[in-house]
């Protein structure tokens, strides 16, 4: 009976563990791409030039406001149109990226602005440039505030990849589905997919969680 | 001949429609103190802060050692300096503010070598040496590793102080040093200051401590709406002013 159970957990959990290669690729991939991205465009925000601003808001609110899905297949069913052909993979990494960057700039640009301008003015007045008083001075305070949302939004990604398996991105989702489809054991495949997202997932909440409660102290 | 170190032309400085500062000029020469001081919102922390370029003067120009400052002649105009070039000129000018702003990622010691290291890339081991004994100037050596969430008011603002001194600065700026301590704890910070100034280091200080701008300064400068009403030794501007609303400004002060 164990030994059973622990046959059909192999032989079904080996394609799934197969596919988590892809979901933490993917989630880190994507993770890093939207983190510069989304930094990136909360510093030209500062920057305050009124066509850019528009144009960066307007690229955030479609992001924001539209569902993650809709972009994916856009992405990858749209631009074939255009002669543009790429893979799952690439797509549901572009698609990750732009929606994470849209949704992180708007978290960088609260931790930016959350730091009091006489840190920059002190940084100034000793001689810094403005770019050394960023890189010395805002964005390493920047950095901590916006570290735990940016975790949240790590957990939240890493379980949101299962929507690339629409696109066919070879990922756990999608070979829990085309183990269902062979083999008819819903329940049981869904189960162990479950499991193992929560493997991944739950250490990293609990490494979001310890930088949360060392956000106040500086040391 | 020896220019002043620092002059200031007929600084003009609006806020959109409101104009903040109505045409100062102002000679500062090597070694000596100035006070500023004026009722809230007659322009002072402005007027400071046009001097190092914090706030760039509608009009006007700021000459330090004959040198123009914050700006570059271009033919017969004036052109704005681009950052490395004020950035440069600034690290002349050591500036304290009246809320500190002290960067509280780092500690003591590293709030008073960064600027070194990044400005003046200086080494590192240099550098520390140089951030101790300032930190050591203002007597704080035993809070050196001390992030500032840990200092009181005035240790901060010593810090403060022993960070716009590494810079070794040709002129010292307070902004309202003490205006946000507790009462106990601008003494030590004042303390600081006539150290410093008993060095014979020129300096400009905005201040509401008049006592304290009496014994510091050689030359008081009453501001109001702006416009500089009266100015002169202490013993004149302090102890026998002439102007009526500086007589009202100085009885407010002393009752309060």
């Amino acid at each position: 009976m164990l030994t059973e159970l622990l046959n059909k957990v192999y032989e079904l959990g080996t394609p799934l563990l197969f596919g988590a290669i892809t979901t933490v690729t993917l989630t880190l991939s994507s993770l890093v791409l939207a983190i510069i991205l989304g930094l990136v465009l909360a510093l030209i925000r500062l920057l305050n030039i009124k066509v850019v601003n528009a144009l960066i808001s307007t690229f955030v609110e479609i992001f924001r406001n539209t569902p993650v899905l809709a972009q994916l297949f856009i992405l990858y069913f749209g631009l074939p149109y255009m002669g543009i052909k790429i893979s799952p993979f690439l797509a549901a990494t572009i698609g990750l990226s732009l929606n994470g960057g849209a949704l992180l700039s708007e978290v960088f640009r609260a931790g930016l602005s959350a730091i009091h301008f006489g840190q920059r003015e002190s940084a100034l007045s000793v001689g810094m440039t403005p770019w050394m008083s960023l890189r010395y001075i805002i964005l390493p305070q920047t950095w901590r505030i916006t570290l735990p949302p940016i975790g949240n939004y790590a957990i939240a990604l890493l379980k949101d990849t299962a929507v690339v398996s629409a696109i066919a991105a070879p990922e756990i989702m999608f070979y829990a589905r085309n183990l269902v489809t062979r083999t008819f054991d819903t329940t049981f495949i869904y189960i162990l997919a479950a499991l193992l997202y929560f493997c991944l997932s739950f250490p990293l909440a609990r490494i979001v969680d310890r930088f949360e409660r060392n956000q106040k102290v500086w040391q | 001949m020896n220019s002043p170190l620092l002059r200031l032309e007929n600084i003009h400085k609006n806020f959109g429609d409101l104009e903040v500062l109505k045409g100062i000029d102002l000679t500062l020469e090597k070694g000596k103190k100035v006070a500023v001081i004026g009722p809230s919102g007659c322009g002072k922390s402005t007027l400071l802060r046009c001097i190092n370029y914090m706030e760039i003067p509608s009009s006007g120009h700021i000459y330090m050692e004959g040198e123009l400052f914050g700006e570059k002649k271009l033919n017969n105009t004036f052109g704005k300096l681009n950052s490395k070039e004020l950035a440069k000129q600034r690290s002349q000018i050591g500036m304290v503010f009246q809320s500190f702003n002290l960067w509280p990622h780092l500690t003591a010691i590293n709030n008073v070598a960064l600027g070194p290291t990044v400005v003046n890339q200086m080494p590192k081991n240099e550098a520390y040496e140089l951030a101790k004994s300032m930190i050591e100037k203002v007597h704080l050596t035993p809070k050196i590793n001390e992030y500032p969430e840990r200092l009181s008011g005035g240790q901060q603002q010593r810090v403060a102080i022993a960070r716009a001194l590494a810079q070794q600065p040709k002129l010292m700026l307070f902004d309202e040093p003490t205006s946000a301590l507790d009462p106990e704890l601008i003494g030590e910070v004042l303390n600081v200051i006539q150290e410093l100034a008993s060095e014979g280091r020129s300096m400009v200080l905005v201040t509401h401590e008049i006592n304290f701008a009496r014994e510091l300064a050689d030359h008081i400068i009453f501001l109001h709406d702006g416009i500089i009403i009266e100015e002169g030794p202490p013993s004149e501007v302090i102890d026998n002013p002439k102007n009526e609303r500086l007589k009202t400004f100085l009885n407010q002060i002393v009752k309060t």
